[in-house]
C-alpha cells in the first residue's frame, strides 16, 4: 500500500511569533520556519507503518513557495521515498489545499493519506476532514492510535472530549494526527544527505485544474489583548485569604 | 437570515458548549435553529427546546446518529443546509471533526473557533496559538463556523420554548463505524466548563503526585488539567491538556501547579479571569500572566493549600 502524508511550513513552534505594525499579518521575514509539529507526526507514522512492512511506499506532498522543497526534504530524511511539490505562491486556505491534494490523490491512488490534526499557524483544523470528504473516503480525526486490518479496514483510536474512541474505517481513508499518536524522530546526517537524492515532482495549482484563490479576505491582524502580570504572595495562607476576600472566586 | 447550530449533547442532555455557540448565533442575528443529531435524543431535543432566543429544534433521530460519526452527520446537514445563511457550532472535538466536512461537501471555507462577531459575514479568530487576531470576511454564500465557546457568554438553559420538528436521517455513509470508547470516570465538573481549573505541569514529576491537585481540586469544585509537557511525560492522559493544541479554558480561577508557561500552553489558558501561579522558579514565564504568584516547592505549597482550603 502507497501513504501520502501532507506536510506543511510554518513559523516554528519556539517562535515568539509578532504581529506587523501595519496589521497584514505576521513577521515572517528572518523568522525559523519548520515542519508542522503534527505533520512530523504524520511522517513519523508513515514511516513507522513501512518500518513493519505494512507500507510500500510513502510520498510527501507540499504545497506552497519555493522553500515548501525544504520542508518535503525534512520528510525525505525522516524516511519518505518521494516528494510531490505543489507550487503557488498564492495563499492557500484548507479548502484549497483539500482540492489540491484531492488531485495528487487522484494521480497516485495511495491507500492511505496522513495529515496532522491542524497546522500552528491558522490553527484551522480542516484540511483532513475537507479532504475526506471531497474523496468520499471515511475520516479518523484526532488519530492518538492505528491498526491496519487484513480485511481492508483500519481501527483507530480518537483523542475526544473526555477520553478515547475507537473506531473501523474502510480503507482508503484520511487519518489526521493527534499529539500521542508517536514521538517523531530526528533525522540522522546519513538521511538527512540521502534525501538529498530523493526526488521531488513539481506541480502547479493550474496543472491539477485547481483554483486556489482564497475564500476569506484577511482584514486585520492585531495583537491580543495583553494580560499583566498580578503581585507576589508570600505564604499560601496570603494566597487564599487574597482569593477568598480580593478576588472574590472561592 | 437563519441560523442553524449543531447541538454538542449525549442524547439524554444538551452540554453546555452548544449554549455558547446559540449566543455567537444571537450576535450574527436572524432565527435561530438547533440540529440535534442522535439516537434516542429526546432528552437532548427537549433541553435544546427550552434554551432562551432558539425558534425551532430539528431532531433527526437514528441509530446511525448514536455517535455522531462525521460521515453521516455531514451528510444530514448538507441536506439541511439550503434553508440557512449559518451553520454554526461549538468548537467541540465533534463540532471539528464534522463540520469542516460538511464545509468541502457545500464548497465553503469553514471559518474555525471565532472568537467575535463584528458583522454578518465577518468574524475574528485567534490564530498562531492565540499570538495573533484575525478578522477574516468570508464571500461564501453559506457562513459555516466554529464557535470558541470560552469567548461567548452562555446562553440561557431557559426560557425559550421551541417547536421540536422530526428530520427524516440523511442515511448512513457506510464508510466507518464506531466500535467503543473509554472514557475518563470521574465526578469532578468537565475542564472546558468548570468554574475552576487546577493543573499542573511537568514540576509534579509523576502522575501519582497529581493526586495532590486531585485533593485540592476536590475541595474547590474544580476540574483538573495540564500542561502538554505534563502529558508528553505521561503523568496524566491528553484529555487533561490545556493549550493551543488541548482544550481552551476560561475559568473564573485557573490554579496553574508547577507550569512554567510555555506559549503553547498560555494560548490555552490566559483568558481565565483569575490566574494563580505556584512555581519555584521565580522566573518562570506563568508569573507575566498570573494575578496571585507564589514562589514556592509545590510539594509543600500543594498540601498546605489544602490544609488551609480546610480552614
Amino acid at each position: 500500500m502507497k501513504v501520502l502524508v501532507a506536510v506543511k511550513r510554518v513559523i516554528d513552534a519556539n517562535v515568539k511569533v509578532r504581529v506587523k505594525a501595519d496589521g497584514t499579518g505576521v513577521e515572517t521575514q528572518n523568522v525559523k520556519m519548520s515542519m508542522n509539529p503534527f505533520c512530523e507526526i504524520a511522517t513519523e507514522e508513515a514511516v513507522r507503518l513501512k518500518e513493519a512492512g505494512k507500507v510500500t511506499e510513502i510520498v510527501a506532498v507540499s504545497l506552497g513557495n519555493a522553500q515548501c522543497a525544504e520542508t518535503i526534504r525534512t520528510a525525505l530524511a525522516m524516511g519518505a521515498d518521494r516528494g510531490i511539490h505543489v507550487q503557488t505562491d498564492v495563499e492557500l486556505q484548507p479548502l484549497a489545499v483539500a482540492k489540491l491534494l484531492k488531485a495528487v490523490v487522484d494521480k497516485e491512488q495511495p491507500g492511505l493519506v496522513i495529515l496532522g490534526k491542524q497546522a500552528i499557524d491558522d490553527d484551522s483544523n480542516q484540511t483532513g476532514q475537507m479532504l475526506s470528504a471531497l474523496l468520499g473516503w471515511p475520516q479518523a480525526t484526532f488519530a492518538s492510535k492505528l491498526v491496519l486490518n487484513d480485511n481492508a479496514t483500519a481501527n483507530v483510536t480518537r483523542e475526544v472530549d473526555g477520553g478515547l474512541e475507537t473506531i473501523e474505517v474502510k480503507t482508503p481513508f484520511v487519518m489526521t494526527t493527534d499529539l500521542r499518536l508517536n514521538e517523531p524522530r530526528y533525522a540522522s546526517l546519513p538521511n538527512i544527505m540521502k534525501a538529498k537524492k530523493k526526488p521531488i515532482d513539481a506541480l502547479t495549482p493550474e496543472q491539477l485544474g485547481v483554483d486556489p484563490t482564497p475564500r476569506l479576505k484577511t482584514l486585520k491582524v492585531a495583537e491580543p489583548p495583553k494580560r499583566s502580570a498580578g503581585i507576589k504572595v508570600k505564604s499560601v495562607a496570603e494566597l487564599v485569604d487574597k482569593l477568598k476576600n480580593e478576588a472574590k472566586v472561592i | 437570515m437563519s441560523i442553524l447550530v449543531l447541538a454538542e449533547h449525549d442524547n439524554a442532555s444538551l452540554k453546555s458548549a452548544t449554549l455558547h455557540a446559540v449566543t455567537a448565533a444571537q450576535k450574527i442575528g436572524g432565527e435561530i435553529h438547533i440540529l440535534v443529531a442522535g439516537a434516542g435524543a429526546q432528552g437532548a431535543a427537549d433541553a435544546a427546546a427550552k434554551v432562551a432566543g432558539v425558534a425551532k429544534v430539528l431532531l433527526a433521530d437514528d441509530a446511525i446518529y448514536g455517535h455522531a460519526l462525521a460521515e453521516n452527520v455531514a451528510k444530514l446537514i448538507v441536506g439541511l443546509a439550503g434553508n440557512y445563511s449559518h451553520i454554526l457550532s461549538a468548537a467541540t472535538v465533534n463540532g471539528k471533526n464534522i463540520l469542516p466536512r460538511a464545509s468541502a461537501l457545500l464548497d465553503v471555507q469553514q471559518i474555525s473557533e471565532i472568537s467575535a462577531v463584528e458583522s454578518a459575514d465577518t468574524f475574528v479568530r485567534p490564530t498562531y496559538a492565540g499570538n495573533a487576531m484575525t478578522t477574516v470576511q468570508s464571500s461564501d454564500k453559506i457562513k459555516i463556523i466554529t464557535v470558541r465557546a470560552t469567548a461567548f457568554d452562555a446562553a440561557a438553559e431557559t426560557g425559550g420554548s421551541a417547536a421540536i420538528e422530526k428530520v427524516a436521517s440523511g442515511g448512513d455513509a457506510g464508510l466507518s463505524k464506531f466500535l467503543g470508547q473509554e472514557v475518563q470516570k470521574t465526578e469532578r465538573p468537565e475542564l472546558t466548563s468548570a468554574r475552576i481549573v487546577v493543573s499542573g505541569g511537568r514540576g509534579m514529576q509523576s502522575g501519582e503526585n497529581f493526586k495532590m491537585l486531585e485533593e485540592v481540586a476536590d475541595k474547590l469544585g474544580a476540574a483538573v488539567g495540564a500542561s502538554r509537557a505534563a502529558v508528553d511525560a505521561g503523568f496524566v492522559p491528553n484529555d487533561y491538556q490545556v493549550g493551543q493544541t488541548g482544550k481552551i479554558v476560561a475559568p473564573d480561577l485557573y490554579v496553574a501547579v508547577g507550569i512554567s508557561g510555555a506559549i503553547q500552553h498560555l494560548a490555552g489558558m490566559k483568558d481565565s479571569k483569575v490566574i494563580v501561579a505556584i512555581n519555584k522558579d521565580e522566573d518562570a514565564p506563568i508569573f507575566q500572566v498570573a494575578d496571585y504568584g507564589l514562589v514556592a516547592d509545590l510539594f509543600t505549597a500543594v498540601p498546605e493549600l489544602a490544609k488551609e482550603l480546610n480552614k
